[in-house]
């Protein structure tokens, strides 16, 4: 096995993670629970094909993407900040009503229950690690972890999902902050949705196949903090790159591979592998 | 001298219940001023007034002769007041220097000034002494600390009106003198200053004048140099300053132990020992008073009895037998408990009236697993009618009931459980005129039936009006025991505040 | 003053209940429209249709008694999460675990067992595998305060692959990724007694089901258990100061719920098709979430919030002709959504014009 396809692989298997997780880190840090990560991916992987496809510009196709996940993510907002509705309902809410959105619309845009035409996609000039939204993917890991740790921005937003009542004491608004990190939350996760469907070159329905819950698990076992959070998305990316490589070798079934994240996160939240507490006022509404 | 932040006649209602009926304060620049009141007097809500956390229902608010009323926190805090809250408002995993500075950090475009901000944290500091260490994380703080972080918060955001509500109920001694310290050198430097306290011997210290206030209004506002704590005693609790009639009673009826205590400590969730070496005897016949202020163990000392949490140190003894395990089996040992909280322990506000008299009980009205809903009826229709509870509908839920109502549920239960101890923890907080006479009877006929009464009350009127002896708790110890008439408020007072005690023990 | 507080108080009760219901529907029904309308269909044309694809014949009624069989398991193991006040979102493993145990030991029993011993044994097994896994976020819970809603997301991912992986590696037909055939075990059919019927997966599990939501009512307001697991839901310290074991309530409860869920297994397994396949969860668990939410945590109000879900479910297949079937989704995530904001906010307003009167 060749080292260095091992690790470009890995990476390309975990840029959605990155991104979803990334998005993830921000909403849970400020109170909101992720539940909708695949929802928000699977959004924008459809966003980015209506884009791409009519506009026969790949960043077009980015930034509709983009903006469905934005739209979800503030649906989002508005339901659990608003509201005060049950964040984990909502959560799981998002993530049906995305797989029925975009079933619907598969079949108004483009006729099909299943896929869309192709395409297109990035550039993947140099082999595939050319495609930029890999690097981009990298590049939102290290932003987040500037968000969240040097920021005022950030400051304010852990502030809120820690203490929100610190945080009005302060004069800061709970409700403002937890919308703009939700709804950055949205659009973050949705790109990496973004980059499957152009790198498959197509959407297919519920094309995300619960990589919105392996980031879920990557936020928790990372302890909610971006930059481990990532690393646990590339090593969940490198078991699943292991799997592949070593197809045939039957060294350990494909099944188990896939549980890996989920195990790994159990093991956890007992406690086995330090203590992991989550931000102290997730996933309770603030009642101003 | 003008007056630097004033109130006039706030109202302000939470729900059916009036937290300020009328409350009016007027704070002169440059002073230390003291709020005085009982529990549930309307200190904090008028303070939260003040601050912008709360928008009054009427009545207007001014600051430096500026009606501000119904302001926001941001707007208190742009004007200069700030408020250091009995709770800490403070980020545990943000470190000192992030919290004083939240809300209004130093910048270098979209970046946090880290630098800035331990620098101008340190600055404060250094001038109003007050050493708090920067870059330490909050949560690793110590009481004392948090509280001066929490002081050089407002100071930072250019406070110069400083409001601490209850600033030493969580303090050691040393660690108040050093917050006096600190605010003196406040005064000197120009500053105003409103303390919220139930401790008379700290306004006697620290104060220029004195605001009283009593069931949410203003009684009286005077200059501390010519006032007295027996004179400020008698604002805070109002006309009934005669002590009420004695409880009777005395040495004559009292039998053998029930319950003893020897050496009982308990810790608290987050380690801080609760109770520290507690040494009781409770007999038959009796009441035993706790007085206390609030927070030093009167909780955890009804809940290690009541088996809500563990000892660990020291044991508890109820007729000779080591008391153990939980919350059932203390019931089963025949101890009765009216919880302090009944919203949070005592009932089910979304049960009926029917199903709140069984909690606890609900073994006893099972056959084979299955609820005898019929015998739990009779049981209600019995109790809402021996004890008056009102409306008398077994069916609603206990929690359209009005505060009385609700506390009779819970007496009506535990008193009629079978018991041969009570313990009654604020039994009649929150609760109006004629429901309070009518508690107090029932726990004068518990003393009359033999039983032994352990009682804890905020209320030291009605410590002395009830109880044959008093025990009193300050920082998770017995500061002294004294027979009903070796006791008074000053005297209670004085073991209350740590001000007097009987060596360590 | 103290009886108009009362009536008021049991209308407020009543409003607080079906309000929110009501007006979920009613958002779901404009959401509806739009769609329809965005398609360029008529509304009343394609409700029409749903009607009459699902209640409008025997077939398929039965189809809709069929999904209904299920979401009632599903909607009862959440509802009773719920009620002791943690959030089941296991069902789908559970569900799955259930029908696996069920067809695993139908497969192992000799096909000469008495159909009714062999039910019963089956359906012990399907207790037992769903209530296992609801154990694992149960003990977490209780043990390590970890939240369940995480727990049993995670445990959804990793049975549903170990069964996969048991499934096709060791136990399926060739060329398939199902069981062999149950020797025995298999419910009857409602067309084994009414020939209209014939075709529809409806069978005796629906009957199953109906009992249990009675037992699960009788369980929960008639027995000691049921008052304990409700008190902790409502206020885990005043059920602890009632002598009740928080951590073993949600513990119990926890398993309780799996154990039903995975109950729920055998009306695909052994009411339909005779074995386990991969995938035949098929989101039911999911759906219980928002049966549960409709149903108000009510057994009586999961009966009735699974039949809704179910005609939906049905109708949407039959509405296809028309518009894609997959508004059916769509309006059922709107229907969780519009609950889930309207409870909070129908409660603070019945509050808040409580409080000034």
């Amino acid at each position: 096995m060749n080292p260095l396809s091992f690790l470009g692989q890995t990476l390309r298997i975990a840029v959605p993670y990155l991104f979803a997780a990334s998005g993830g880190v921000i909403a849970e840090r400020a109170g909101v629970v992720s539940l909708a990560l695949e929802g928000f991916m699977l959004s924008g992987a459809f966003g980015a094909a209506l884009g791409s496809y009519y506009s026969g510009n790949a960043l077009v196709g980015i930034l509709a993407g983009m903006s469905a996940g934005l739209l979800c993510g503030m649906l989002h907002a508005v339901a659990t900040v608003r509201f005060r509705a049950d964040q984990v309902v909502v959560g799981i809410a998002i993530n049906l009503l995305v797989v029925g959105v975009t079933r619907f619309f598969l079949q108004l845009a483009f006729d099909s229950s299943s896929n869309s035409p192709r395409i297109p996609g990035l550039s993947t000039a140099g082999g595939g690690l050319g495609n930029p939204m890999i690097w981009l993917a990298v590049l939102c890991v290290a932003a987040t972890g500037f968000l969240m740790r040097n920021t005022v921005l950030g400051l304010r937003m852990r502030a809120v999902g820690e203490h929100p009542q610190a945080a009005v004491s302060a004069g800061l608004s709970v409700g403002r902050l937890r919308y703009v990190a939700v709804a950055l939350s949205g659009v973050l996760a949705s790109l990496g949705g973004v980059y499957l469907a152009l790198d498959q070159h197509q959407f297919t329905d519920q094309m995300t196949a619960g990589r919105g819950f392996i980031a879920l698990a990557a936020v928790i076992f990372g302890r909610w903090e971006p930059v481990r959070a990532a690393i646990a998305c590339l090593l969940f990316a490198a078991a699943e790159t292991l799997q592949i490589q070593l197809q045939g070798a039957e060294i350990l079934p494909t099944q188990f591979i896939q549980m890996i994240p989920y195990l790994l996160t159990l093991i956890g939240l007992a406690g086995l592998v330090g203590r992991s507490a989550p931000p102290a006022a997730l996933g309770r509404p603030y009642e101003g | 001298m003008s007056s630097a932040i004033a109130a006039q006649d706030i109202h302000k209602h939470f729900g059916p219940v009036p937290a300020n009926a009328g409350a009016s304060v007027s704070v002169q620049a440059g002073e230390i001023h003291a709020v005085v009141g009982e529990n549930g007097a309307g200190k904090s809500t008028l303070m939260r007034i003040l601050s912008g956390m709360y928008a009054p229902d009427e009545g207007s608010v001014q600051v430096n002769g500026r009606d501000v009323t119904g302001w926001s926190t941001r707007e208190a805090i742009e004007a200069g007041v700030g408020m250091v809250h009995q709770h800490f408002m403070l980020v545990p995993t943000l470190t000192v220097a992030e919290n004083v500075v939240l809300g209004h950090e130093p910048k270098k475009g979209i970046r946090l000034d880290r630098a800035t901000a331990v620098q101008k944290v340190n600055e404060i500091a250094a001038r109003s002494r007050l050493s708090v260490p920067a870059e330490k994380l909050v949560s690793e703080l110590t009481v004392g600390e948090a509280q001066r972080v929490e002081i050089v918060k407002t100071l930072y955001r250019g406070a110069r009106i400083l409001i601490l509500d209850e600033p030493t109920a969580v303090l050691s001694p040393p660690e108040v003198q050093d917050l006096w310290q600190v605010l003196r050198q406040l005064r000197a430097d120009g500053g105003t200053i409103v303390v919220i306290t139930h401790k008379l011997d700290e306004v006697m210290e620290i104060s220029d004048r004195v605001t009283v206030m009593r069931q949410g209004r203003t009684v009286t506002t005077v200059n501390t140099r010519e006032t007295s704590p027996a004179e400020l005693a008698r604002a805070m609790v109002g006309r009934d300053v005669a002590l009420p009639a004695r409880g009777g009673g005395g040495g004559g009826g009292v039998g053998d132990v029930a319950l003893a205590l020897r050496g009982v400590r308990v810790k608290k969730r987050d380690g801080t020992i609760a109770l520290d070496g507690i040494n009781l005897e409770l007999r038959r016949g009796e009441i035993l008073g706790i007085a206390g202020v609030e927070g030093n163990g009167q909780t955890e000392l009804i809940e290690v009895i009541a088996g809500l949490l563990q000892v660990s140190g020291g044991d508890l003894k109820l007729f000779g037998q080591t008391l153990e395990g939980d919350a059932r089996s203390r019931f089963d040992a025949g101890i009765a408990h009216v919880p302090e909280d009944r919203h949070y322990r005592g009932l089910l506000l979304e049960y009926t009236v029917e199903d709140n008299l069984i909690l606890g009980l609900q073994h006893l009205f099972t056959n084979n697993g299955l609820l005898r809903r019929n015998a739990i009826h009779q049981n209600a229709v019995e109790k809402v009618k021996d004890f008056d509870i009102r409306p008398p509908r077994t069916e609603g839920t206990a929690g359209t009931l009005s505060g009385g109502n609700q506390q009779k549920i819970v007496i009506a239960r535990e008193l009629t459980r079978e018991h041969s101890v009570l313990l009654a923890a604020q039994p009649t907080r929150g609760v109006d005129v004629g429901a309070i006479e009518a508690i107090h009877t029932r726990l004068r006929a518990e003393r009359a039936a033999g039983k032994a009464v352990l009682l804890v009350s905020a209320d030291l009127n009605e410590i002395l009006a009830l109880s044959d002896r008093i025990a009193v708790l300050f920082r998770g110890r017995i500061a002294a025991t004294l027979s009903r008439d070796e006791a008074d408020q000053e005297r209670l007072g004085a073991y209350m505040t740590g001000a007097a005690s009987v060596g360590s023990a | 003053m103290a009886s108009p507080a009362h009536t008021s108080n049991w209308r407020g009760r009543v409003d607080e209940t079906l309000l929110p219901v009501i007006i979920a529907l009613l958002s779901a029904l404009v959401i509806g429209d739009v769609l329809i309308l965005s398609f360029g269909q008529s509304p009343a044309d394609v409700y029409k249709l749903l009607i009459e694809g699902s209640w409008g014949n025997a077939w398929g009624f039965g189809q809709v008694l069929f999904k209904t069989t299920t979401l009632i398991f599903t909607g009862l193991a959440v509802a009773l999460g719920l009620r002791a006040g943690v959030f089941n979102i296991g069902a789908e493993s559970q569900l799955a675990a259930g029908g696996f145990m069920a067809a695993l030991i139908g497969i192992m029993l000799p096909a000469a067992t008495p159909a009714l011993i062999a039910i019963l044994i089956c359906m012990l097994a399907a207790m037992i595998g769903g209530g296992a896994v609801g154990a694992v976020p149960g003990v977490l819970k209780a043990r390590f305060g970890a939240h369940e809603v995480i727990v049993t997301i995670m445990m959804n991912f990793v049975v549903l692959a170990l069964l996969n992986y048991i499934v096709a590696t060791h136990l399926h037909e060739p060329e398939t990724l199902r069981t062999p055939d149950v020797n025995a075990g298999q419910v009857w059919r409602l067309s084994d007694f009414w020939e209209s019927f014939h075709g529809s997966a409806a069978n005796g599990v629906l009957l199953i089901g109906v009992v249990l939501a009675a037992l699960v009512w009788f369980f929960l307001f008639r027995t000691r258990a049921g008052f304990e697991l409700r008190a902790v839901g409502l206020q885990p310290a005043a059920a602890e100061y009632g002598g009740i074991h928080v951590g073993r309530v949600w513990f119990t409860t926890l398993t309780l719920s799996g154990a039903i869920a995975g109950l729920g297994g055998i009306n695909y397994v052994l009411g339909y098709k005779g074995y386990y396949e991969e995938g035949f969860a098929g989101g039911a668990g999911f759906l219980g979430i928002a049966v549960a939410l409709v149903g108000r945590n009510h057994p009586m109000g999961v009966v009735l919030a699974a039949l809704l879900f179910a005609t939906l479910s049905q109708g949407g297949l039959a509405i296809h002709a028309l518009v894609p079937k997959d508004i059916v989704d769509v309006l059922q995530a709107a229907v969780i959504i519009a609950m889930a904001v309207s409870v909070p906010e129908v409660r603070r307003l019945l509050r808040q014009r409580g409080g000034r009167a």
